[in-house]
């Protein structure tokens, strides 16, 4: 299976680790990966703003990068609903932009639910073991239905244990442009997600969106808490301790 | 309360609700006791989700063609002795039943929940045509004896209030001894309240849904006062929005399978009531004279619009008890008499899109609102929208306009784009100063007022990926 990586510009810019990560797991369950190198982003932000114009410069760009591929996987859920449900919308009004939307759109995956359901990882490559909770990202829960996938990979190592928190489906409050438009707001909501995290007494918080993982992340260390890890779900598949 | 364009102001209000500690704790208190009743309720139906598509459909089916269902239900209303009113605006509204008050020489109006006479700020109205307005609703009945407060919630007005805010508000207004348990304090409003009931001209309901078929209004209420109100009083008036009809019988019966359960986690309401026409000869209750205004106040605009969908909304509210901005701040803050996400949506269609500014931005899109509303709203598509069209109107900051275009500009780019980020990720690294996060951001200060900022690895992924890959 031939898999281009769209890295997504969180990772890119933040947390590199969590695309080798990735690239690690798809080639763990046997995957060709490429990752097209001119790949900026996916867009999101700008439609989520209002602004089509600038949405659509950047859907037009990923498509043309990824169209070829025969699959394409995100480490992101809400990157990979964007592309794959939004770009269609986005390109509504330009007929021939709209049909390489939609068939792209076919074939991209959120990184846990390729792994699961179309590349059938057998074996992660990693032996993290330690006491974790698990927030459920909004995008990726209510639009691709991801939530037993992370769980089935997390269950396929022994040393971890799950301890599921109050709320997990809840939004952290990052919210995109949300976090940086209504702060305080933003940050209350984190801080409720902290609380629950924190009250299951896991060493991690891990998830499956590296917005909600930074904003959960921030909160924590404005609260004093250095010692809960964050980690990105690829980050602790294929983490050797 | 009127528009008087305090949703202008959200970021302000919203602020100040997060420092405010009583407001806090009483949101922390309230937050989930509609959401696990909810959770639970919905089960008892055995295919939740077919039922919610079916709503959805029949919403659709009238509002695709509501002047023929609304020429329907004058037609069955009038037939039955109902006289069928409309209003433009808030201000027709308060005209018209002014002048049916003075028709019927009006002094007391008792008033069951009416988010329409919200909307047109109708007590204000009424004690100026010399009727006194006394809200029924035990939440309404609070707020308006705390100086006309305005409701935080559609169906609980008061879930921003505490028990003890109330026990203090009863002592100082009824100058009674402090009670403390809800039992006595209700008691206490039901013994205030009776009298006015008894001696009330005039009863004023809004109105869950008209029923075309035959003419009918259902009240779907808690407490039973909408019953005294629409009985007892010599005249009732009906105050709706244009949206609230449905064809029959049969339809309100599969929206009332979705309204209770989302609302309040009910299998059904205390009091449903399906009120028909005016007294007749020969029956003991129902007024001599009953009204229907049926209201636009921008609901006829919102037809065939890319926002119609917001008008199948049959105002149960769990789109804002699962919301987790409304959670954090409550409703006072979204300033107009709609909060919550489906307000977001409201405010600016119903009060002009450039008084609520904040508004379509005060949502994370979780998408939690999409997932429960019963008649299936995309509420967060909506918002989205309301964002493009204030980028299309020019309602948006220069900077971030500008901000939003080099960005896009630049991620065109990428070896510009390269450039740029190689030296962002160093200078974030250097101001992490080996520390796992930075307090203070002076390129993101909403994000470090409530939160560090977490600090980049140092290099970008593509530099990394592009060494590994040289041989």
């Amino acid at each position: 299976m031939r898999v281009a990586l769209f890295v997504t510009c969180l990772v890119d810019l933040m947390r590199p680790r969590i695309g080798f990560a990735a690239i690690e797991l798809l080639e763990a369950a046997g995957c060709e990966v490429i990752v097209p190198p001119a790949q900026t982003c996916c867009g999101q932000p700008a439609w989520n703003s209002g602004d089509k114009v600038s949405a659509a410069r950047l859907a037009k760009k990923v498509i043309a990068e990824f169209e070829g591929f025969e699959y394409v996987v995100a480490p992101s859920g809400s990157c990979a609903d964007h592309i794959r449900t939004e770009y269609p919308a986005i390109l509504a009004d330009e007929p021939a932009w709209h049909a390489r939307a939609v068939a792209l759109g076919s074939h991209v995956y959120e990184l846990t639910d390729f792994l699961v359901n179309v590349a059938k990882l057998a074996k992660v490559p990693g032996n993290f073991a330690g006491s974790i909770t698990y927030h459920d990202s909004c995008t990726g829960l209510r639009s691709l239905g991801i939530k037993a996938q992370p769980r089935a990979l997390l269950a396929k190592l022994p040393g971890v244990e799950l301890k599921e928190m109050n709320g997990a489906e809840e939004c952290c409050g990052f919210g995109g442009t949300f976090s940086v438009k209504f702060g305080e707001v933003s940050a209350a909501i984190a801080e409720r997600k902290c609380n629950n995290a924190c009250a299951t007494g896991a060493a991690a918080i891990v998830g499956g969106d590296l917005g909600c993982l930074l904003n959960i992340e921030g909160k924590l260390r404005r609260q004093g808490d250095e010692q809960t890890r964050v980690l990105h779900i690829a980050e602790v598949l294929t983490e050797k301790q | 309360m009127s528009t008087d364009f305090r949703a202008r102001r959200f970021k302000a209000n919203s602020e100040a609700a997060l420092a405010n500690p009583v407001l806090q704790a009483n949101m922390k208190m309230a937050k989930g006791k509609f959401v696990d009743k909810r959770a639970i309720s919905i089960k008892e139906i055995d295919d939740f989700e077919g039922t919610r598509e079916a709503a959805k459909a029949l919403r659709n089916q009238v509002i695709e063609n509501l002047d023929l269902w609304l020429e329907m239900f004058e037609e069955t209303a009038t037939a039955r002795g109902a006289t069928v009113l409309w209003a433009k605006d808030g201000a027709e509204i308060c005209r018209h039943v002014a002048d049916i008050g003075r028709k019927h020489s009006v002094k007391k109006a008792v008033k069951s929940k009416s988010m329409l006479s919200e909307e047109a700020g109708l007590n204000l109205a009424l004690a100026a045509a010399g009727i006194q307005p006394v809200e029924t609703d035990l939440g309404e009945y609070i707020l308006q004896i705390n100086d006309n407060e305005a409701p935080s919630h559609i169906i609980a007005p008061v879930i921003h209030k505490s028990l003890d805010e109330v026990a203090d508000l009863f002592e100082k207004t009824h100058h009674t001894p402090r009670k403390t348990e809800i039992p006595a304090l209700t008691r206490e409003a039901r013994e205030v309240l009776r009298s006015h009931f008894l001696s009330a001209d005039m009863g004023i309901s809004g109105g869950n849904f008209l029923v075309a078929e035959t003419g009918s209004v259902a009240l779907v209420t808690n407490e039973g006062n909408g019953r005294m109100v629409t009985t007892l009083p010599r005249v009732h008036v009906v105050i709706t929005g244009i949206e609230k009809v449905i064809p029959t019988l049969e339809d309100l019966s599969t929206l009332m399978r979705l309204l209770p359960r989302s609302a309040t986690g009910q299998s059904i309401s205390n009091y449903v009531s399906v009120l028909t026409g005016t007294k007749a000869a020969g029956e003991l209750d129902g007024p001599e004279h009953l009204y229907f205004i049926l209201v636009d106040n921008g609901r006829a605009d919102v037809v065939g619009s890319e926002f119609q969908d917001m008008l199948r909304c049959i105002r149960c509210g769990a789109c804002m008890n699962h919301c987790p901005v409304y959670q954090t701040i409550g409703g006072h803050a979204y300033g107009w008499v709609y909060p919550g996400p489906m307000g977001s949506v409201l405010t600016p269609l119903y009060t002009g899109i450039e008084n609520a500014i904040d508004l379509p931005h005060a949502a994370t899109l979780c998408n939690q609102c999409g997932v429960v509303c019963p008649v299936k709203i995309p509420l967060p598509e909506l918002l989205r929208k309301l964002r493009e069209k204030q980028v299309e109107k020019h309602l948006r900051p220069w900077f971030e306009r500008i901000a939003f275009r080099v960005w896009a500009w630049m991620a065109s780019c990428p070896t510009l784009y390269g450039i740029g980020t190689w030296f962002a990720v160093r200078y974030l690294k250097w101001l992490a100063g080996g520390k796992q996060s930075i307090p203070v951001l002076g390129a993101a200060p909403e994000w470090t007022k409530g939160r560090n900022f977490p600090a980049p690895e140092g290099k970008t992924f593509r530099e990394l990926y592009a060494r590994r890959q040289k041989p």
